[in-house]
């Protein structure tokens, strides 16, 4: 392991000079991995666009209702009904009721155009939370009640469904982030006690991470968030939420970082910290941890994906986070049946960032770990 | 050999009964859960047939008694195949679950079956042929297959099968052998629908196992004694099935408990969910969601128990496969 | 007919008297072999030249990367991708048995291996049955999860031939007919090659695994599986460097004894130049690919032309009652086969260096002495 044995041969004064070769040498490789730099890029972009400025990019209002229920994705024209190429612009929609499917359908009325514009005046809000605003990326001018722009429809309340994306990517995408950061002080804190005392901290530890792997996760996840009391506020049935996946998915970075505690427990900074007379605590969390750092952080980007997952899946089943929040497992309710799939299968819209978000992670922490440690296995 | 069979079986045997009592623990952790709601209610009553009805729940779950002897209480009742009540049906839980138990086991066996069918040979292909297109196309799709989540893979999937091949993709049987009693015409329509829910919650297995099965092999193709069996005149093909791909099997039946096999469960638990298939997954999420408690714990149970089992097959498959366990 | 006394009932009589074993089994004619690798082509064997004859047995030493295995692989056509034999010939004196067929022994067809298709069917008759193989790597060479029986049984079925019946006697040769092993036949032979190896109860080692074998075990379970379908010709690629000294020469015993009784060539590839005087009847000597000289054994021991050879002779330490040390190493760095050097190869580290020549000229192969040719610019007028 390159990560591990780095960091040996150095008297302890050198110690932040080296790490800053070492970083930089680290940051090197990476830059040649143009698939992990674009992993990363990517998800700078995401986290922007979703989590910072969601109301901006989004046309309306997150819980901005309308009479077009379930509209299909409203087409975007160039070209109008006499052959004319032109500025883009969409049609007005009407109600019309399908007699043989009895079924409510939208068509398009190409008397009423309304052009689509960038940078449009629409739904007030709170940019970053505290700067008034009212600018829109893009989106129609109309009178609201006439007509509106459905990138990807709407939903059973007639709210804009790329606007509800946009929002439930926030909440989603900070799942992630916040619980993986609960599971990296969790577990590296175990893991360097676990792997530093031995003794009892560390046959808990196995055991326990032994005795969680035995269960089927997403159904031990569904049982505890299943009992968070029903009268909690939706806040604090996020964190709680956050808290469980957290506290379940501990164990494998504590084992990783056990093990790698383990090697470096005997390194000479280590033994020559001990030797100065340092307390446990400060070798452990001065010295051993940030040995074990770079690992770390490989391995927390890497399990990101499979908390925004968890968090999709459980709210999906109705398990995790609740309406009025939005997040993508909560869109994903609505989308998820086989009725849904054949008569509003635009509600599938919330898997493509899903699963985008996953890939980003993926090459990202790909990307990492090759930087890391250019010889793991591949 | 009989060492390690004790040592597995032990080893599960204890793992059931840690996860009873996690489970037990799950039952009685939800506030406002079915059981306190209905004594309540019939409290708030207070008239005689409720007073009695109290005390009958009182008696069978053991209310006034402490946490453990309810435990163990539960337990046994567990073991004798009474697994509780369920108050949404209120039915027997055994009762809902029995026929659930088997279509669960059948179709996870079903995608297991058909991971490996497809991950395998993908896999041999892709090492065997290491470099050409057909190798980086496999590549290319099980690297993005890789970090997927098998459920959103399953909706693709649906779309893809409602929207655009009109298939018919809920249920395991046709209406006509809904009730019908077993046949062999039943079991052939039985077979003609689980491919669908099998094939979906497979794909997810696939892409991480054809990966593997590609790396092992490969490097299993440079050993000494893949050459030697060349030496010594047999045929490419039975040179990489007899000699490379029976070694480079070993370790993908060790993953064939730890991970192959826990998200096939869940994959296939998910899928269930959503083409409402009649198994344990869409039973466990409803009474959670009703906080059906004895339902739910009973299908914790059962979930881990198949998980287990799993994993012990897996065991004892790799001893069986592997002569340097086997005869250790 | 020779009175070769036969091990088994259906070992080969040769066809003929003394002139047999004389008779050329296998002729290298300038073969080349180059590796395409990324930083430029390797010529991992250029120009070698040599014939195998019949019941003989020719070493190959050289130091390590020089091309011995190379060699070896070649002559079975199973070199490792990105490898790929450029230029020469190998022909083969076919001498075979084919199951329900008429043969009389002496029937001999010439084959050019380097034209056959690796993975074609002639080739995978040769290999194994006629010409068997023991690599280097002894220890690993036997898949995990077969018994010792299983292999031999694999070999055996697939190559060996049992006589039906005798049809008759042409011009001294016999006229057979010949069938295929049962699987009882099989484990039987498996059973009988393991106690000639010298494997202690052979009825119980057949059905042990490899990791119940010790290394010495291992590797005469090698020997049993090459030897099994009796084949004409044993290349054996350093078959003791992993074994102990004691072993390694019970092993060697082993090849000498099954040698004289089979009339089987060996092609004995080693660093160890005690372990090639005691076995070889003629040795070629390698460096970076090239041939650099080829003698008698005797000639080549108390003789060497080349100043490689001689370098190889000195380094061997002389005391001790065990001559056959791994060789020491000669003064130099061996060069980088990416970079091979100008006009003879060896000049970097030649003693009698000749500037501007050595490094100039391109060596030939030539005669230096009476059947004792060398590729060093000394020997050229
Ligand atoms: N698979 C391969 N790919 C690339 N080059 C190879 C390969 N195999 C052999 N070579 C090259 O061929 C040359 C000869 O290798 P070979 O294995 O014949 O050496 P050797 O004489 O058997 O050495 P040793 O005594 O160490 O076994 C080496 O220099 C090596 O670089
Ligand atoms: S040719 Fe010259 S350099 Fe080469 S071996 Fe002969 S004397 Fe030495
Ligand atoms: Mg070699």
């Amino acid at each position: 392991m390159a990560v591990a044995s780095a960091p040996s041969a150095l008297p302890l004064g050198k110690k932040k000079e080296f790490s800053q070769s070492y970083w930089s040498l680290v940051w090197y490789r990476f830059k040649k991995n143009k698939l992990g730099v674009l992993g990363g890029i990517f998800l700078i972009a995401l986290y922007f666009l979703f989590v910072a400025v969601p109301e901006f990019v989004s046309p309306y209002a997150l819980e901005n209702r309308s009479n077009f229920v379930e509209a299909p994705p409203t087409p975007i024209r160039f070209v109008d009904q006499n052959g004319q190429f032109q500025a883009p612009f969409v049609y007005g929609l009407d109600r019309k009721i399908d007699q043989v499917k009895r079924l409510r359908t939208w068509v398009e009325d190409p008397q009423r155009k309304y052009p689509v514009k960038l940078f449009v005046q629409g739904d007030p809000y709170l940019l970053f939370g505290f700067i008034p605003a009212n600018l829109h990326l893009f989106g129609i001018d109309a009178d609201q009640r006439e007509a509106r722009l459905f990138i990807m429809g709407s939903d059973a309340l007639g709210r804009d469904f790329f606007t509800r994306i946009m929002y439930g990517g926030r909440l989603s995408l900070m799942v992630g982030l916040i619980g993986q950061f609960l599971t990296l002080i969790l577990g590296a804190t175990l893991g360097v006690i676990s792997g530093y005392y031995g003794g009892a901290t560390d046959m808990f530890v196995q055991r326990f991470t032994e005795f969680l792997a035995a269960f089927p996760n997403i159904p031990l996840f569904m049982a505890l968030s299943a009992a968070i009391p029903p009268f909690w506020s939706p806040i604090s049935v996020y964190f709680m939420l956050t808290l469980i996946l957290a506290f379940l998915g501990w164990g494998g970075l504590a084992r990783q970082v056990r093990g790698l505690v383990l090697s470096l427990r005997e390194r000479e900074y280590a033994l020559a910290a001990r030797s100065f007379g340092a307390k446990d605590s400060r070798i452990m969390f001065r010295h051993l941890l940030p040995g074990t750092m770079s690992h770390v952080i490989v391995i927390a980007t890497l399990s990101i994906p499979g908390m925004i997952l968890a968090e999709t899946a459980l709210s999906w089943l109705g398990l995790g986070l609740r309406p009025p929040l939005t997040s993508w497992g909560t869109l994903l309710q609505d989308a998820a049946t086989v009725r849904a799939i054949r008569f509003t299968p635009w509600l599938l819209w919330t898997v493509p960032p899903i699963l985008f978000t996953v890939m980003t992670y993926n090459l990202l922490g790909d990307g990492l770990r090759d930087a890391l440690d250019p010889y793991s296995g591949r | 050999m009989v060492n390690y069979l004790i040592r597995r079986v032990g080893y599960a045997l204890i793992m059931v009964v840690l996860v009873s009592f996690v489970s037990f623990v799950i039952i009685e952790l939800p506030p406002g859960d079915y059981l306190t709601q209905r004594v309540q209610q019939l409290r708030a009553r207070g008239d005689r047939s409720a007073e009695q009805q109290v005390e009958m729940l009182r008696a069978r779950y053991g209310l006034d008694k402490p946490f453990l002897e309810r435990y163990f209480n539960w337990a046994g009742n567990f073991l004798r195949g009474d697994f509780g009540e369920s108050f949404e049906f209120e039915r027997p839980v055994s009762e809902i679950l029995g026929a659930r138990l088997g279509y669960t086991v059948i179709l996870a066996i079903a995608t297991t079956v058909l991971t490996w069918a497809l991950a395998i040979p993908l896999g041999v292909y892709s090492a065997v042929k290491q470099y050409s297109p057909g190798d980086q196309i496999i590549s290319v799709v099980s690297f993005i297959g890789l970090g997927m989540p098998g459920f959103l893979l399953a909706l693709i999937i649906m779309y893809f099968a409602i929207i655009v091949f009109n298939l018919e993709v809920t249920g395991l049987f046709s209406p006509q052998f809904q009730d019908a009693p077993w046949s062999f015409a039943k079991v052939m329509d039985l077979l003609g629908h689980l491919w669908i829910p099998a094939l979906i919650s497979a794909v997810t297995g696939i892409g991480g196992l054809v990966r593997i099965m590609r790396g092992n092999l490969l490097d299993t193709l440079g050993q000494p004694f893949v050459e030697a069996a060349r030496a010594r005149g047999l045929k490419n093909r039975t040179v990489t099935w007899k000699h490379a791909v029976r070694i480079a099997i070993n370790p993908l039946i060790t993953i064939l408990g730890s991970d192959v096999f826990p998200s096939i469960i869940v994959g296939s638990s998910l899928v269930a969910i959503v083409l409402n298939l009649p198994t344990i997954g869409p039973v466990f999420v409803d009474s959670l969601r009703k906080l059906d408690m004895y339902l739910a714990g009973t299908c914790i149970v059962f979930l881990t128990i198949m998980l287990l089992v799993g994993n012990l097959v897996a065991d004892l498959l790799l001893a069986w496969v592997d002569p340097r366990i086997r005869l250790e | 007919m020779q009175t070769n006394p036969s091990p088994t009932p259906t070992a080969e009589a040769p066809a003929g008297a003394a002139p047999d074993s004389r008779e050329t089994l296998i002729e290298v004619r300038d073969l080349k072999v180059e590796f395409n690798i990324r930083g430029g082509v390797v010529k991992a064997v250029d120009g070698l030249t040599f014939d195998i004859k019949r019941g003989q047995t020719m070493g190959i030493i050289g130091e390590s990367g020089c091309g011995k295995s190379v060699t070896a692989r070649a002559i079975l056509r199973m070199i490792p991708r990105p490898g790929k034999i450029t230029g020469g010939n190998i022909i083969y004196h076919r001498r075979r048995r084919l199951a329900g067929h008429q043969t009389a022994p002496a029937e001999t067809n010439i084959i050019d291996l380097t034209t056959l298709d690796p993975d074609g069917e002639t080739i995978r008759q040769i290999r194994g049955g006629e010409i068997a193989m023991i690599f280097q790597e002894p220890m690993s060479s036997l898949t995990p999860v077969y018994t010792a029986g299983t292999h031999i049984n694999e070999a055996v079925t697939l190559h060996r031939l049992l006589p039906i019946k005798t049809l008759g006697d042409q011009m001294a040769d016999k006229i057979m007919q010949y069938r295929h092993v049962t699987r009882e036949e099989a484990r039987e032979i498996a059973v009988q090659m393991l106690r000639r190896v010298g494997i202690p109860r052979p009825e119980q080692r057949v059905d042990s695994y490899p990791h119940q074998l010790s290394g010495g075990q291992r590797q005469r379970v090698m020997i049993a599986i090459a030897l099994s379908t009796e084949p004409a010709m044993l290349i054996a690629d350093e078959p003791t460097t992993a074994l102990d000294v004691s072993i390694e020469a019970q092993i060697l015993d082993i090849m000498r004894e099954l040698q004289q009784t089979a009339n089987m060539a060996i092609m004995f590839i080693t660093h160890n130049l005690g372990v090639i005087a005691s076995m070889a009847d003629e040795i070629v000597v390698m460096y970076m690919g090239k041939q650099v000289e080829r003698a008698k054994v005797v000639d080549l021991f108390y003789n060497p032309k080349h100043p490689y050879t001689k370098a190889l002779l000195q380094s061997v330490p002389k005391l001790g009652p065990r001559t056959g040390q791994r060789l020491a190493s000669i003064e130099g760095m061996v060069p980088d086969p990416l970079r091979l050097p100008t006009g003879c190869v060896f000049h970097p580290r030649c003693p009698a260096f000749m500037p501007g020549k050595c490094d100039q000229t391109i060596p030939r192969w030539v005669e230096a002495g009476p059947d004792h040719w060398a590729r060093c610019l000394l020997y050229e007028e």
